[in-house]
């Protein structure tokens, strides 16, 4: 159900590295968590996020949930569907329904992350919680 | 107690089921020494009638017989029976907010119908449910343009009602805001060239009022082109929004807000009174207060909601637009039948009426010798005279022929001396404005014919 | 426990289906938007005829200035707006319609006799800057209001000028501010319970400060170690209700404004759950040093659908010179007046003295209660909420093992396990004629109830309530998804939010706008 090529964090978003970009999103764990998605913030190409700190939020009926950056670096790019269609992020958060895209400074966070085992093992242990 | 519904059989079977012996036991909790030892000093139990006469008397003791031109902020209207008697009907006014919005229809409609009639009214996009009153719908006005600009300095005309800006002062103290207050000219208008000159790329928002609160309309078009020329936003704040059914609405401006009082809602001594903010579409997710939504039903039938609730305390907490929890629902309601009732037709020809009254009143006063309206810009219901005597001679003069004359605005502009703020709406008939020309005339050519002031108290 | 089929629930369903296919839709129950009941030319009101000549509204404003009509605006005659309003009035649901046990909200019955009083001429007709002298009867009912709220809460000063408990909070913050300034350092963070309302971290924010959110016990009271660590020099104060957002009284509060002040900080509560503590105990001797009141909660002021409300700030003498104002006095002659010599005052947090028109409601609530009365009144409602806490456990899991006071929490937890949360449960509870508890608050207990069913409950009603919420119970059990698409008795059934919210739609357009 996770894609093996992503790595997660424990704040639910996933990230998919290609060379020294990485594609960030939200997990389907996350989505069910939030419900309804109706509305997404997130930050412009050519600022600058750090790990573990807000890149944005997303926002159900009854929710607004910052993202955690999985990595630091600079937005070079944002998914334009999100505006008119937040929706996307319930049925497709692994895919079509991606946040952002960031040009890693520092790719030694990466080795932080979890693997898609792991991170089914992680949410086993929230959900039982 | 006559409202309370158990007797106490009813208590002792309840208590029962719960397995204590004693009510007393459910404050277990408390500590003993922090118990109240003895009967507070309160009044009562009273019966109604005598919480009636209680009232009564200090209904009584107020100026109720006096007809009165005071404006600034609180106009008196009359508010046709219709509005109270929709008011106390108990599904709207013992309900609460309409988080369950199956059984909560009637009060989420109205309060669309009310965010509908107050964009339409101010030529804006959108709306919000309502807010405490002008002066905190107007500092929330600012502290949307802090948030949208992300800029820190803000520019209120000095026409912008006083307490506003009191209100707005004490809110930004912390928020790092840069508060300048901006002149007027002779016109009792907002200085254009002080305007200019303030503008930097610093500003966030500039403030103003129209009309104003010597009521003067302030020229918004042009005020507006200079302050979008410095990416800044412009937000009107209207206290008396009746002037919107002959005045055009503000559409150059980003944010226009203040106080619906005028619709329906009584002047009963300074609240609960009606803010209201709208604004440019753009600026939607920013809007601070309650949001109401269209909708629909499983069914697909039109229903509506409150939305957009995550700008709001309850979710984002720390994060939230602001703290607000309450709107005004009912005095929202209250405007919301009220423009009804009257509608396109009515408003129209009430406002036509207080200009009408206003103007005769103002030329009736001008022409006394000695009397002179210092500012010349157009007025709505509510202007300025400058008189040769002492103003509160004059509105004492005023109230022995029952005439509350209006304010003395030496309490705000220090520099105005003897001017007073007049304001008459479609509630003055044309004998008092007459009684209060002649009292004038009175005073002022006592004053104008005698070197000392004081002397001159003729009987009247 | 009746067989299921005997329950109402069930019997009900099916009726209820045969009865949506059968009724007719009446224009009562299909009332549009008044726009659209609109027919050009007609007014619902009248004018006397103009007694002073007429302007032209071009001629004085100028034809730039000028505007011909107001676009969109209804054209319907009075009759159209009675039966529009009367119609949407149906629709609702209020305190006297029946029990409204929302948690926190002290949706208690609002007396006729306060509308009475409130509308006489004089007290609702008399303009704040009208002359002293001439007003005052309502100087007077101000004072006396605030005389009662400080004598109920053992406080030495009070304004009531906050709009809401909201704007009271902030106020409250900001004199605390002002005070810690004046001695040097106004310190940089404020303690929150997990607990709290959400206006508590947003005031507190607003007025400059960070919030410390500080995990409550097992009980949802105050961990006294966990404090002793995390009050330090740079706390401002401590936020907190009392009896708690459980219904719970902090029984170590005197410990607790010991410790806040020992080391400096000001103790600040949150006055919404009061209606378990008038004539019982006053905060003041809790060694709270600021807190608000709810008119709107606690002193049977109308809710009016979501506003207005009022939330006067009570203060012990330390903060007095802070409040906003002006203050209203009572000088040695009896005569009453506004002091705007405050030089050490906070501001104004509002224009005008406040919402008087919810002073003269809740003074008058006082009046025809008296002491005795309010202290009945607290007797009742914590009375009341435990009949509920005893009925109802064993059929949902409790929020917390200690005993509540005016209302109790349980927790949707057993329910959940079949897929029901608090919010479709509340729903559900729509169809037995209730109005729901408060859903998810406070956050604490996972999937919350929160049920505060105040004295203005019979014993009759609260027994329909549990038996109801027993039945839902029962229905979760055996059929869950029944429960998930309630309500099935009302005008409209859920609602979509979440399109609500994606594609808001906040205002009706004229045609040619849209």
């Amino acid at each position: 159900m996770y894609p093996q090529e992503f790595l997660y964090t424990k704040e639910h978003e996933w990230i998919r590295v290609d060379e020294e970009i990485g594609t960030i999103g939200i997990t389907d764990f996350a989505q069910k968590e939030l419900g309804d998605i109706v509305y997404v913030e997130v930050a412009k190409p050519g600022e600058h996020v750090a790990a573990n700190e807000s890149l944005g939020t997303v926002e159900s009926v009854k929710a607004v949930s910052e993202i955690f950056s999985p990595v630091s670096g600079e937005v070079t790019g944002v998914n334009a569907k999100l505006q008119n269609n937040p929706e996307l992020l319930n049925t497709d958060p692994h895919g079509e329904a991606w946040l952002v895209q960031v040009r890693l400074s520092d790719r030694g966070e990466i080795e932080k992350l979890m693997t898609a085992d792991e991170y089914e093992a992680y949410i086993q242990k929230e959900k039982s919680t | 107690m006559r409202y309370l519904p158990n007797s106490d059989s009813d208590r002792a079977a309840m208590l029962n089921a719960t397995g204590r012996s004693s009510v007393e036991e459910f404050f277990d909790r408390i500590p003993e020494e922090l118990r109240l030892q003895g009967p507070l000093n309160l009044p009562g139990p009273l019966s109604e009638p005598e919480i009636l006469e209680y009232f009564r008397q200090a209904a009584r003791r107020s100026a109720a017989e006096y007809v009165s031109l005071l404006g600034a902020g609180a106009y008196t209207h009359y508010v046709p029976v219709a509005v109270n008697a929709l008011l106390s009907r108990s599904e709207f006014f013992t309900a609460y907010t309409p988080y369950q919005a199956e059984i909560a229809q009637g009060t989420l409609q109205a309060m669309f119908e009310f965010q509908t009639l107050m964009t339409q009214l101010t030529g804006m996009e959108v709306g919000n449910a309502s807010l405490y009153d002008g002066s905190t719908a107007t500092t929330e006005a600012v502290l949307m343009a802090l948030r949208v600009t992300r800029r820190n300095r803000v520019l209120v005309a000095r026409t912008v009602h006083p307490e506003y800006y009191q209100v707005l002062k004490t809110f930004v103290r912390h928020q790092g805001t840069e508060l300048v207050q901006l002149p007027y000219q002779e016109s009792g208008q907002l200085d254009l060239s002080s305007l200019e000159t303030a503008l930097n790329a610093a500003t966030a928002a500039v403030v103003v009022q129209s009309p104003n609160f010597f009521g003067a309309l302030e020229r918004t078009a042009q005020i507006a082109e200079a302050v979008h020329r410095r990416g800044a936003l412009l937000i009107v704040t209207i206290a008396e929004p009746l002037s919107l059914a002959v005045v055009k609405p503000p559409a150059e401006a980003d944010i226009v807000c203040g106080e619906a009082q005028s619709f329906g809602v009584r002047v009963a001594f300074g609240g609960p009174y009606l803010g209201f903010l709208t604004a440019k579409e753009k600026f939607l997710r920013q809007i601070p207060g309650r949001l109401v939504g269209q909708t629909v039903d499983k069914e697909g039938r039109r229903g509506f909601v409150l939305t957009l609730a995550t700008r709001e305390q309850h979710i984002r907490r720390e994060k939230a637009t602001s703290n607000i929890c309450t709107n005004q629902s009912l005095c929202a309601l209250a405007a919301t039948i009220y423009l009804s009732l009257l509608g396109k037709n009515g408003l129209k020809r009430l406002a036509e009426l207080n200009l009408a009254k206003a103007h005769y009143a103002a030329r009736q006063l001008a022409a006394i010798p000695g009397v002179i309206g210092p500012f010349r810009a157009p007025h709505f219901n509510e202007f300025v005279v400058k008189l040769p005597c002492d103003a509160d001679e004059l509105l004492a003069e005023l109230r022995k022929v029952k005439i509350i004359g209006g304010l003395n605005l030496e309490r705000f502009y220090p520099e105005l001396r003897n001017h007073l703020l007049v304001c008459v709406t479609e509630t003055v008939s044309r004998e008092a404005i007459d009684r209060t020309v002649g009292a004038y005339r009175r005073t002022a050519e006592c004053a104008a014919g005698s070197a000392e002031l004081t002397g001159c108290k003729t009987a009247v | 426990m009746a067989a299921l089929t005997q329950l109402p629930g069930f019997r009900e369903r099916e009726i209820m289906e045969n009865r949506i296919r059968e009724a007719r839709p009446h224009v009562n129950r299909n009332e549009k938007l008044i726009f659209e009941r609109s027919t050009p030319g007609k007014s619902g009101v009248d004018f006397a005829p103009l007694d002073v000549p007429p302007v032209s509204p071009e001629e004085v404003l100028g034809p730039e200035l000028t505007r011909s009509e107001v676009e969109g605006f209804p054209e319907v005659s009075e009759l159209e707006v009675i039966r529009h309003f009367t119609r949407l009035s149906t629709w609702n649901y209020g305190v006297d319609t029946g029990l409204y046990p929302l948690g926190s909200c002290t949706m208690k019955y609002n007396p006729r006799i306060n509308e009475e009083v409130a509308r006489l001429e004089g007290l609702a007709t008399d303009h704040p800057y009208a002359p002293e002298p001439l007003v005052q009867g309502c100087l007077g009912v101000l004072h006396e209001t605030a005389r009662c709220l400080k004598e109920i809460t053992g406080m030495d000063a009070i304004t009531l000028q906050p709009a809401a408990g909201a704007q009271g909070e902030l106020a409250g913050i900001l004199m605390i501010r002002a005070c810690l300034a004046e001695r040097g350092n106004p310190r940089r963070h404020i303690l929150i319970p997990d607990s709290a309302h959400g206006t508590n971290p947003a005031s507190a924010t607003i007025a400059g400060y960070e919030v410390r959110n500080i995990k409550s016990d097992e009980c949802g009271c105050i961990d006294l170690s966990n404090l002793e660590r995390v009050m330090t020099d740079d706390v401002a104060a401590l936020m907190l209700t009392n009896p708690n957002t459980l219904g719970i009284f902090e029984s170590q509060i005197r410990q607790i404004s010991d410790l806040v002040h020992a080391r400096g900080g000001f103790m600040y509560m949150d006055g919404a759950n009061m209606n378990a503590l008038v004539g019982v105990a006053r905060p003041a001797d809790f060694g709270v040093d600021v807190m608000h009141l709810n008119l709107h909660k606690t002193f049977s002021t109308p809710h009016g659908g979501g506003g207005p409300g009022s939330g006067p700030v009570a203060v012990k003498k330390v903060l007095e010179p802070y409040l906003p104002l002006p203050i209203i006095e009572q000088g040695p002659d009896g005569v009453f007046g506004l002091n705007y010599d405050r030089p050490r005052s906070i501001g104004r947090v509002r224009a005008f003295y406040g919402n008087f028109g919810m002073a003269v409601r809740a003074l008058a609530y006082i009046q025809a209660n008296g002491f005795e009365g309010l202290r009945q009144t607290a007797r009742d409602a914590v009375l009341n909420a435990n009949y509920l806490n005893s009925s109802l456990t064993g059929l949902y899991e409790l929020g917390s093992c200690c005993p509540p006071m005016h209302e109790c929490v349980f927790s949707d937890r057993r329910q959940a396990a079949r897929g029901v949360r608090t919010g479709d449960i509340a729903k559900r509870l729509i169809d037995y004629g209730f109005h729901p508890y408060t859903t998810a608050f406070p956050l604490i207990v996972p999937g919350a109830l929160m049920i505060e069913p105040t004295e203005s409950a019979s014993k009759e009603e609260l027994d329909a309530f549990i038996h109801a919420l027993a039945s839902i119970a029962q229905e979760i059990e055996e059929d869950p998804e029944f429960v998930l698409q309630a309500p099935y008795t009302t005008r409209v059934t859920r609602l979509d939010e979440a399109a609500a919210a994606r594609r808001p739609v906040l205002r009706w357009k004229p045609s040619h706008q849209a």
